[in-house]
């Protein structure tokens, strides 16, 4: 995988005052971002704040009622993980990997090889054959991602991609996705619910509130990824997790 | 329960049901134009068995073939339906309609149109009348069934139409074709038998046939032998179908 340089522009994505309306009632905005390469952003607030919906956006799967949404990346550049882990059911491990690849017209040969590779980076060696359903939840999340980063996005988007699975697993997945995100370093967002997870894994948390969504408060983090070994414990992260959470707790109480 | 217990405990029903049955005729000495006696029917079935295996292979075929037909007009039709919401919306009150209309009620007239010297072409039209429906909703809900995520990751990718039909949409259907053709097969055979009973004589030869053909004859010990040889048919049809089901789904899932 090489790393992606930006062509055209300082930012891969920017959403610019977008407003979304369903049926005429506002979900979120007026909301801006601009994702910046090699940046990671985290994204914090309540239940439906509209933060499934600046992801989508940002995928280009969804268009604005309002506003304006750029995207740099080509066809094929831009990879989304689920909050589950959203494999054909039907499909090896293997295939399910390989298929963003297939869609993109690479044969099946050369296809296979970097899918295997892919599942090999998150350490899958072995389970190439197994199908989800004779997965664990972590295993099968971890296909998901090897899905993710085997077509080498310029834009990586995750909607709340641990929430099912258990503490340590989640940790672990964390740490394996910063060190491979850093090999490449695409620009990457995530939706989380989990304050700890947001301050670990970004350099810019961005609290959202509801009604309809909008960035209620932003902390920026030291970058220094992959985190070492110590840092859930150094006061950088105290600080950040309890500023963050003040902010979260503001941005809820405004809801109820 | 085990599989011993599971095995015997119909047995043990059904000899009971038989043995009573059988010492009720002699008992209360029956006459057999009425109802024959188990033994009796035994005896049927072995002198008739030939008669009766090509009666049940009559009635199966045009079962077998009527599922082939109403496959092949409902398979594209449904792919066009889930392709296009307006073909769906005008072909699904028809289907409805076709699926809620008893068969028995359109079975004198398709005879009718067949003509006595073909009464084969009524069997099979109406067997493939019943067949249809439970193809067609099972393919088209199945072919709408894929995950919204993964149909998002397709967008993703830019994927064509045909890549979409056929690495999503195509295989997610698959469990629900599989249960589409399930009860398919168990409503051709009654299709099958509905329209051999309303063609009545004439030249039908099926098992359903034999048994209307024998109770007019008062030849009661064929016509339970007939029966007996139609569930037997049913039964293993249907047996067939769930044990290839259990099989395919254990490969599309893999476990």
């Amino acid at each position: 995988m090489t790393a992606s340089s930006p062509a055209s522009g300082p930012t891969v994505a920017s959403l610019q005052d977008v407003v979304v309306q369903y049926d005429g009632r506002p979900v979120l905005g007026p909301f801006s971002l601009d994702l910046t390469p090699g940046a990671s952003v985290a994204l914090v607030g309540p239940s439906g704040c509209g933060k499934s919906t600046a992801l989508r956006l940002l995928a280009g799967l969804e268009q604005p009622t309002q506003g304006v949404v750029r995207r740099t990346p080509g066809r094929g550049e831009t990879a989304v993980v689920f909050q589950s882990p959203t494999l054909a059911p039907w499909a090896t491990a293997l295939d399910n990997v390989a298929l963003p690849l297939r869609l993109s017209g690479i044969a099946a040969g050369p296809a296979t090889d970097q899918a295997r590779a892919a599942l090999a980076r998150v350490g899958l060696v072995g389970s190439e054959r197994k199908k989800p359903a004779q997965l664990s939840g972590g295993m099968a999340m971890r296909v998901s991602i090897a899905r993710a980063l085997a077509t080498a996005p310029r834009l990586l988007l995750m909607d709340e991609p641990f929430a099912a699975l258990d503490e340590i697993t989640r940790r672990r997945l964390a740490d394996d996705v910063m060190s491979l995100w850093t090999e490449a370093r695409p620009a990457l967002l995530f939706i989380t619910h989990s304050v700890e997870e947001a301050v670990y894994m970004a350099d810019r948390v961005i609290v959202m509130g509801p009604g309809p969504g909008r960035i209620v408060a932003e902390h920026a983090l030291p970058d220094g990824f992959p985190r070492p070994p110590r840092f859930r414990t150094s006061p950088v992260f105290r600080d950040a997790v309890e500023h963050v959470s003040l902010a979260l707790q503001t941005a809820m109480e405004s809801a109820a | 329960m085990n599989r011993l217990a599971a095995i015997v405990a119909p047995a043990t029903l059904c000899l009971a049901l038989l043995v009573g049955w059988e010492l009720a005729c002699r008992g209360l000495q029956l006459p057999v134009y009425l109802l024959p006696a188990p033994s009796g029917i035994a005896v049927a079935l072995a002198e008739h068995a030939g008669s009766l295996f090509q009666a049940a292979w009559v009635t199966l075929s045009s079962a077998l073939l009527a599922l082939l037909l109403a496959a092949l007009v409902a398979g594209p039709l449904a792919l066009s339906a889930a392709v296009s919401p307006l073909i769906e919306r005008a072909v699904q009150p028809l289907a409805v309609t076709l699926q809620v209309t008893p068969v028995v009620a359109i079975a004198p007239l398709v005879v009718s149109w067949a003509g006595l010297d073909h009464p084969e072409y009524a069997t099979t039209a109406l067997a493939a009348v019943v067949a249809f429906f439970p193809l067609f909703s099972g393919a088209l809900t199945g072919l709408k069934s894929a995950d919204p995520d993964l149909e998002r990751l397709f967008d993703l990718y830019g994927a064509t139409a045909g890549q979409r039909l056929w690495r999503l949409r195509a295989p997610a259907a698959t469990p629900f074709v599989l249960e589409g053709v399930k009860v398919a097969v168990g409503l051709s055979v009654i299709g099958a038998v509905v329209a051999e009973i309303s063609a009545g004589s004439g030249r039908s030869q099926g098992l359903a046939w034999t048994i209307v053909e024998t109770t007019h004859q008062l030849r009661m010990a064929e016509t339970f032998a007939a029966l007996f040889a139609l569930a037997i048919l049913a039964v293993a049809l249907h047996a067939v179908t769930r044990s290839a089901e259990v099989e395919i789904l254990r490969k599309w899932r893999g476990r």
